[in-house]
């Protein structure tokens, strides 16, 4: 039975997987993929789960397809280049139960460290990737996704993009399919992959992706729309949106699988319209097939490699245009900050007062990087700052990194800052190693992991102890902290940055968003006895800003009264009252 | 005749939840409709962009420069930030509140002065101090449907529509203070 409704995206994603009949899910959070899981988490049909990182997640999809259930693993597009590993190998192997990996690509960085474009990965993996441009199409192709994967006996890639994710549009729902399992038999020249059998297999993936792109021209997600022949678009996704938007009469080929093209479709097209642009976000991976065929195109030189795209984009290019009736003003920049409360605030303003460099890491404590906390010099992918700072000390000497520190989150230390620890162990590291445990995934919206003591599913576990994993893997000096404490926090530091011992210092206190918490205080300043010194604002809490007089003020409905603030002000200016 | 509403304001002002009211009552009234969020790092503090646009087929999740017909505006500085969206005859609704951005905090810039008064030069423009009325009400957090109450009027739909929306749309301990909020922004207009 049929029935409409509003989703999200990545909500309709996962409604795609449930009818299809999907029976597995692992996954690490990422933006924009994290709401797939949580979604799909609430279907008491699929078993979902938050792996430590997207090798495992990949992983843990592979058996499940190998023993014969449709599964799924999802991530963010850098989180495919942890899982490429498997992903590369998965595709020799094939599957047994249909598998799909959704892959969120971020053009314009709305929360990434880069914008890479994963049908790169997928072409040189030689996996198919299906690409939907609405919420409906989200969840009507996960389920054509799992009929390729099963039919060409081949992982997909189902790739979304942060617009496509995060808008929501109507979606009519269906019920779930009856998949039965299969069964699963002794195979090794197919599951093994060792020399011999992987150069057997070798040619059966170039053989399959062949078969694919020949059918591909009959694929019901490829289709072409005929409108005005003088101009036309190969597009796909949520470019797809911006043609219908900006250029209703155009002639479309709108491609729902984006790897293999469809050489067939294409020709066809391109000899029924006289002028063609490729329509892509990122690069120009369909350009540069359908240029190598011969056949005369625009795109790149005219639509930009970077950001997302627009109508209005479409409509400058193609003719000229410009909607814009009034000037854009300047406004100060507003960019994301700590949250009033957030315990990384305080250790920031530790390793700010005591002037020492953070090797950073992936998470809402990257922002320690902007001012005036100004603390993180670095910052490049999950786990990098322990390793980047093992470096740092096996380049340069033990006494260049006396004054520097890697800080990462609990998340990120169970993703993969763990090797990195035991890089350090094993090759003798003098460093200091902040782990900011503050109970959750905060970033992508507060997932629980591995030693939060509950799965995706609500279920309590058990909660790994990151000091006894930590002193586990050799590490002898482990300290645990309250975040907050500021003045044993900064003895703590002092001291292990200049012992020549490696040591890892795990400072506590919860994410100030996690549900269940309770803030009874307040901090309010005193006006009379306030000197303008200003040291209350180096620590960049947005709940502190100034009068007109230059003394400060509290914003009492924002603070949740930490009263880190009144650590840092020597007049006493500040208090903290119960609410 | 695609109508785009724009939602701006910082993280954490719940424009989210705003823009969700708005598509619902645009899907019940039998509109197709299609809203685009701000999820992940931008959500801390920063700069907050939602869209809601309906018609008869909506393509693009998005409104573009000089499209919106209405911009619910949660802070000034934001309403300035955006206010080339609208279209010429376009309606800005600004809750009249000021939160300073952390560039300003630390002296590197300046909140510019007299937002309101000039924007009112070139745009249609009403304005609310959302935050009084929501704590005069008892409730500081219920000041997005004192707003989405006071931008209702000019975005369309009755407001016994509006008000079955939020019903369905807040957190259950808190549709009856919810819904009295929307009704005094709703009537403040008059």
């Amino acid at each position: 039975m049929a029935n409409k409704t509003i989703m999200l995206g990545n909500e309709a994603i996962a409604r795609g997987a449930y009818e299809a009949g999907v029976k597995l899910s692992s996954a690490y959070p990422g933006t924009p993929s994290t709401e797939i899981s949580e979604y799909l988490a609430k279907y008491d049909e699929v078993y979902t789960e938050w792996a430590p990182n997207e090798k495992v997640a990949c992983e843990v999809a592979i058996g499940a397809s190998y023993s014969g259930v449709r599964s799924l693993a999802c991530m963010k597009h850098v989180g495919l280049n942890v899982a490429s590993d498997p992903l590369y190998t998965f595709s020799y192997t094939g599957v047994n139960g249909g598998s799909v990996i959704v892959v969120a690509d971020d053009p314009g960085l709305a929360s990434s460290q880069n914008e890479q474009d994963t049908r790169m990965v997928a072409r040189s993996a030689h996996v198919p990737v299906i690409e939907p441009s609405d919420s409906q199409e989200a969840k009507d192709f996960m389920k054509i996704a799992y009929e390729i994967s099963e039919k060409y006996d081949t992982p997909v890639i189902f790739r979304t993009t942060t617009k496509l994710a995060h808008s929501q549009s109507i979606v009519e729902l269906y019920d779930r399919m009856e998949v039965s399992d299969k069964e699963y038999s002794r195979n090794t020249a197919k599951y093994v992959m060792m020399p011999g059998s992987a150069i057997g297999r070798h040619l059966v993936v170039e053989d399959r992706e062949k078969r694919l792109a020949k059918d591909a021209a009959s694929l019901s997600i490829n289709k072409i729309e005929m409108g005005d022949t003088k101009i036309g678009f190969i597009t796909s996704g949520i470019a797809y949106q911006y043609v219908k938007e900006a250029c209703p009469e155009a002639s479309v080929l709108k491609l729902g699988l984006v790897n293999p093209l469809s050489k067939e479709l294409i020709a066809d097209f391109c000899s029924r319209v006289e002028t063609v642009y490729i329509f892509e976000e990122l690069e120009p991976v369909i350009e540069e097939q359908v240029r190598a065929w011969g056949f005369d195109v625009k795109g790149k030189e005219l639509f930009t490699r970077q950001g997302e795209y627009s109508a209005n984009l479409l409509k400058r290019v193609i003719y000229g245009n410009d909607d814009c009736v009034f000037d854009k003003k300047d406004a100060p920049a507003r960019p994301p900050i700590l949250c009033p409360g957030c315990p990384h605030r305080s250790v920031y303003s530790v390793l700010n007062k005591l002037k020492i460099h953070a090797s950073g890491d992936i998470g809402c404590y990257t922002l320690g990087a902007v001012p005036p906390l100004a603390v993180v010099d670095t910052c490049v992918c999950m786990g990098a700052s322990i390793s980047a700072l093992h470096g740092m000390e096996k380049g340069k000497g033990k006494d260049y990194i006396k004054n520097w520190v890697a800080v990462i989150g609990d998340s990120t230390f169970l993703h993969t800052g763990i090797n990195s620890l035991v890089n350090m162990v094993y090759n003798k590291s003098t460093a200091t190693v902040m782990i900011l445990d503050n109970r959750t995934t905060g970033m992508t919206g507060h997932q629980d992991h591995a030693a939060t003591g509950k799965t995706l599913k609500g279920e309590e576990t058990y909660a790994i102890d990151l000091s006894e994993l930590c002193r586990a893997i050799g590490v002898k000096n482990v300290i645990e902290v309250n975040a907050f404490d500021v003045k044993e926090l900064e003895r703590i530091v002092k001291e292990s940055c200049a012992s020549d011992e490696l040591t890892v210092i795990i400072t506590k206190a919860p994410c100030v968003l996690l549900k269940g918490q309770k803030f009874p205080n307040v901090c309010r300043a005193n006006p009379e006895a306030c000197k303008k010194c200003g040291m209350c604002l180096k620590i960049g809490c947005p709940a502190i800003t100034k009068n007109a007089d230059g003394t400060i003020k509290i914003d009492e409905t924002m603070c949740n009264g930490c009263g880190l603030c009144k650590n840092y002000c020597k007049f006493g200016a500040i208090e903290t009252v119960v609410r | 005749m695609t109508k785009n509403i724009m939602i701006v304001g910082v993280g954490g002002q719940g424009t989210l939840l705003t823009s969700r009211i708005i598509g619902k009552t645009a899907l019940e009234a039998g509109y197709d409709v299609k809203i685009s969020e701000v999820h992940g790092m931008a959500q801390r503090g920063g700069s907050v962009v939602t869209f809601v646009r309906y018609g008869e087929r909506v393509c693009e999740p998005v409104c573009e420069e000089g499209q919106a017909d209405v911009i619910i505006a949660f802070e000034r500085l934001e309403a300035q930030r955006y206010a080339h969206f609208l279209k010429k005859d376009g309606v800005l609704v600004v809750n009249d509140c000021k939160i300073e951005p952390m560039t300003v905090v630390i002296g590197a810039k300046e909140y510019p002065k007299g937002i309101l008064e000039d924007l009112k030069k070139e745009h249609t423009l009403y304005s609310i101090d959302g935050q009084k009325i929501a704590i005069e009400l008892g409730n500081s957090k219920v000041l997005n449907s004192v707003v989405l109450g006071f931008a209702a009027p000019y975005i369309g739909f009755d407001k016994a529509a509006w008000l079955s929306v939020v019903e369905k749309t807040v957190p259950q301990k808190t549709i009856e203070i919810n819904k009295k909020a929307f009704e005094y922004g709703y009537d403040a207009q008059k």
